[in-house]
């Protein structure tokens, strides 16, 4: 295959790409456009392999065998995971974009053979390798911690060293001041002693970001890893001279920016505020104001919850990452069913960082089978809560804060909430009266139409289920 | 322990004290029930209702009151029930002891426990037992009821092939318990509906149960304490005069609620404008025990005065509809019960620690206990929120300066980077900011629900890196090749993975 077919198919995979980022803008086009991306990446592949730049039969057998393998352990996991487990996987997939692009760069500049015409090329060239194998480590490192964060295997609580911003502005700086000796010994072929420090720095700085991040920020984490994945494969891209590279890179890169940016204004929060991390550590003055507020909670038991549901003519429904994590999403749809056979309108209201990333909730209730109609964002329904007869609360809490709106003291005040309290009557469905992840207190447990059944989600809504199946 | 529950003695009394479905809940807790044959009868409960439910049914009073530890009622008991009373028993039931002091002096003499269910305080946990509010709701409803029956029109208006009905025009006074309930049950006949209260945050709990709430052009707040109004101004009693004597000519329903605790009730219907109201118009007096809203209202009675406007006096709403009033009043004596049963083993605690229990006892132990200390009010906090909403500053927009700094930096150093940057990489360059516009313009169109597969796809188009190590395999070196190998092999999970997932996801979405 000749350079100009080459050229030619990474034109036509690059259409692809973009057709498939495009087909996701609703659910219909979505499957298509996953077979776009399918085609493009496979046209991609196939025009490298049979281009100019691969020759040698072990090169060939190598490139079968290790993406046989590759592609298996890839369908494995694509099969096993649980819907509840998609955030740890997309971070442990993020971490292997950052380490790909680790090693390309590393056998980019360990590759003697290239030459350049001039000298600002050779130099700009340097400092491509030394950025992509930057963002790559950063990625590789942030998106391991991000998966042990979301996995449960390390505590999510955000880990706060002194002087950190410092700490973070020194590491800058040194990765800085590394570079340009980087680049001057390179000149003379040197060079892999300060690249390997820099590696090693950026991993830690990796390491210590994303263990800086509590529990609640985590959308933002794995979206903005996957915006760096992105960057990480455009830098890659100038490194090689690659066209179809830095095209991709940028279009998953911006992906992931305006994901972040989506999931920071659906918390009120600033971008940089999240990366510098620590979560309510600023507001310690406005909980004591907040603890006063306190009243008594209103338990319900669950033939009252059935009573409530079966009478009413307009349910909501708002899941959280509770209900993620007591797999409770395939009775809420049984108890949808139902409700909805007997004539009652029911609807899921969904907030943008509800559960550990941007879509989270949706993806559950799509695998339990609820039909994606009656799911709504939260700019959709916000305004029809007054009409709504009852709402349910399903293992969330700081996304249904009043507080958000009522208390500028809030460490939340001014993130958009859903504004269930507006509605008739509100069944929290809680284990205990823990705070959430923001660790503020919630006055709607306190409203005066909201009903709190504890117990948890999972055995609490079968019971319900039960008693408005016999009703 | 055991509870027993005597037919209502007081005439005209129809309620119950517990109904069959309240005492499966309070065998639950632990306790035993006898019911006083045909105790439930005007209530529609039967005996073999009770029977069923698992209570014993006795036909003696006096055995009932002499072997039952707690005793549930309705009304306050009589001189003759209060014979009954034996040492260490409990009584529950409405007892209104600021009204009947002589009543109270007789309980006090007896080594005994009162608990009054009008004096639960009120209070946000107390609302399960709180029986007022349930007595109310249903004084509310039947208050609507009782002027629809004396009322010759329909409330409702219609256009019929025999002409045009007007719909009737209803006036409450007074918007708590049972003057929302007048509200909604109006509204739901067809009513137009109009409302009137002292306290004006009710407003939105008004226009939410669909009527206009009438705004007075004065400035006070007459919310009193515990939710209740409280006596206002001279000047604002004369504006609000004023409105009701205007609403007066052109409605043709009234439904007063208007009560301040421990007052009579302010004559808000005086004379005059009885008679400027249209004949037929009915007036539902809901303060009659307390002496009445209305200057012309006549106690327990129904009167029709001389301009032929009905008005009602009945004292005895919530009795008028016996099964849902029996019903109400049961629960929340279980809830309160409930409260009192900590370990759900029949025992009776009475602990005046708890503010729900302390406010609702008045004696113990033959002690006069009543009035209790204030309750801590929780509606309070609601209006300093209100205050410092307001003071929030609005968010300062930044100078127009410092909105152009980014971009006039961003353009700076683009200019710098093209000065020195060869060719080719300003080629390489130009593609990348373009890409990066194509991205930003995609995927603010992607569907939110859809956020979760964006992330799998794009993290599996990023894994396009492959290409690199496609190339670099084929490189000269061990090292270098195994690189790229590995290189090859992780970006291949990556690719398969996320692909796979991807459309694993999709396939879940559906209508």
């Amino acid at each position: 295959m000749s350079e100009g077919l080459v050229t030619v198919s990474y034109i036509g995979a690059t259409i692809l790409f973009i057709l498939t980022l495009g087909g996701l803008s609703n659910q219909e086009t979505a499957r298509r456009g996953n077979i776009y991306g399918i085609t493009g990446m496979t046209i991609a592949i196939v025009a490298t392999v049979f281009g100019p730049e691969v020759s040698g039969t072990l090169s060939y057998i190598l490139i079968v065998v290790m993406m046989v393998i590759g592609g298996t352990v890839g369908l494995t996991l694509a099969r096993k995971v649980e819907m509840t487990q998609m955030p740890e996987l997309v971070a442990i997939l993020h971490s292997l974009v950052g380490l790909a692009a680790v090693l390309v760069g590393y056998v980019n500049f360990m590759d003697e053979t290239i030459s350049f015409a001039t000298h600002a090329e050779k130099v700009i060239h340097e400092v491509e390798i030394y950025i992509g194998i930057l963002i790559g480590a950063i990625t590789f490192s942030g998106s391991i911690i991000a998966f042990g964060k979301l996995s449960g295997k390390i505590g999510g609580n955000p880990l706060l060293l002194p002087a950190r911003h410092f700490l973070n502005l020194g590491l800058l700086l040194l990765t800085i001041w590394l570079g340009t000796i980087f680049i001057h010994q390179a000149e003379t072929g040197g060079g892999t002693f300060p690249l390997l420090v820099m590696t090693l720095l950026a991993l830690a700085f990796g390491v210590h970001m994303v263990m800086a991040i509590g529990g609640a920020d985590m959308p933002v984490v794995v979206s903005m890893l996957n915006s760096y994945s992105g960057w990480a494969a455009s830098a890659t891209g100038f490194m090689l001279s690659n066209d179809l590279l830095i095209v991709v890179g940028a279009l998953v890169g911006s992906s992931g920016a305006i994901l972040s940016y989506i999931m920071c204004r659906a918390m009120n929060r600033n971008f940089v505020s999240v990366i510098a991390g620590g979560f309510g550590t600023t507001s310690g003055s406005s909980s004591g104001a907040a603890d006063e507020e306190q009243g008594e909670v209103i338990a319900i038991e669950t033939q009252e919850v059935a009573d409530l549901l079966t009478s009413a003519k307009e349910v909501m429904i708002i899941p959280g990452y509770g209900m993620a994590v007591a797999q409770a999403q395939h009775t809420v749809n049984e108890i949808t069913k139902v409700l909805r056979d007997k004539k009652i309108n029911v609807r899921f209201g969904i907030h943008p960082v509800a559960g550990r990333m941007p879509g989270h909730m949706n993806v559950l209730l799509a695998e339990a089978k609820v039909p994606y109609d009656i799911v709504f964002e939260m700019d959709e329904i916000n305004d029809d809560f007054p009409d709504i007869d009852v709402s349910i609360i399903i293992g969330a809490n700081d996304i249904v804060n009043p507080s958000a709106l009522d208390d500028p003291n809030s460490p939340i005040a001014g993130m958009p909430v859903l504004e269930c309290w507006k509605g008739d009557t509100t069944i929290v469905l809680k284990r205990g009266m823990a705070t959430g992840y923001a660790g503020v207190q919630n006055p709607l447990f306190f409203k005066e139409n909201t009903r709190m059944y504890f117990g948890d989600a999972k055995e609490s809504l079968d019971a319900v289920l039960k008693a408005i199946q016999s009703e | 322990m055991k509870i027993g529950v005597p037919k209502e003695i007081y005439t005209g009394e129809k309620r119950v004290a517990t109904t069959p479905e309240v005492i499966g809940w309070l065998q639950k807790l632990g306790y035993t029930v006898t019911v006083e044959s045909g105790a439930g009868a005007e209530a529609n409960f039967s005996d073999d209702a009770y029977r069923e439910a698992g209570a014993e049914i006795s036909n003696d009073t006096k055995a009932l009151w002499d072997s039952a530890d707690i005793i549930f009622k309705v009304r306050a008991p009589d001189d003759s029930e209060v014979e009954l009373l034996h040492d260490g028993q409990t009584l529950i039931s409405f007892i209104w002891p600021a009204q009947n002091e002589a009543l109270m002096q007789k309980l006090s003499a007896k080594n005994v426990n009162i608990l009054a269910m009008d004096s639960v305080p009120r209070i946000s946990r107390a609302q399960k037992m709180d029986a007022l509010s349930s007595m109310a709701n249903i004084a509310g409803y039947r208050a609507i009821v009782e002027a629809s029956h004396n009322f010759g029109r329909f409330f409702t208006g219609q256009i019929t092939a025999a002409g045009k009905v007007p719909p009737a025009k209803v006036l409450v006074i007074g918007a708590g318990v049972a003057g929302l309930a007048a509200i909604g049950a109006a509204n739901s006949l067809g009513a137009i509906v109009r409302s009137f209260d002292t306290r004006p945050e009710v407003k939105e709990q008004v226009e939410s149960m669909g009527a206009d709430f009438l705004l007075l052009e004065f400035e006070e707040d007459g919310s009193g304490e515990g939710g209740y109004a409280k006596t206002m101004s001279d000047e604002f009693i004369a504006a609000e005069m004023a409105l009701f004597a205007e609403q007066a000519k052109d409605v043709d329903i009234i439904v007063t609620t208007a009560l301040i605790p421990g007052k009579p009730a302010p004559k808000l219907i005086t004379t005059e404008m009885v008679k400027s109201m249209k004949n037929g118009s009915v007036i539902v007096d809901l303060a009659a025990e307390q002496g009445g809203n209305c200057e012309l209202t006549v106690p327990h009675e129904l009167s029709v005065t001389d301009n032929g406007v009905t008005i009602i006096g009945y004292s005895d709403l919530p009795s008028r509809l016996p099964t849902q009033s029996s019903q109400l009043y049961a629960t929340n004596l279980r809830h309160l019960l409930t409260d009192m049963t900590p370990e759900k083993d029949g025992q009776m605690v009475i602990n005046m620690e708890d503010e729900a229990v302390r406010g609702a006892t008045v004696i113990k132990a033959g002690e006069i206990t009543w009035p209790p200390p204030a309750p801590k009010l929780s509606a309070a906090p609601v209006k300093a929120v209100a205050a410092t909403v307001v003071e929030k500053p609005a968010p300062k927009k930044a100078g127009p300066i410092k909105q152009m700094l980014p971009i006039i930096i961003g353009a700076l150093v683009l200019y710098g980077l093209g000065a020195v940057a060869p060719a080719s990489f300003m080629a390489h360059f130009t593609v990348f900011v373009l890409a990066c516009f194509v991205g930003y313009m995609v995927i603010w169109n992607v569907s939110a629900s859809l956020h979760t597969p964006l992330m799998s796809v794009t993290n599996a188009v990023s894994s396009i890196i492959v290409i690199g190590a496609l190339i670099q395999v084929s490189s000269s070196g061990f090292l270098l090749v195994a690189l790229a190998a590995f290189g090859i092999l992780i970006t291949s999970i990556n690719i398969v993975g996320g692909f796979a997932v991807t459309h694993r996801m999709l396939q879940m979405f559906r209508k």
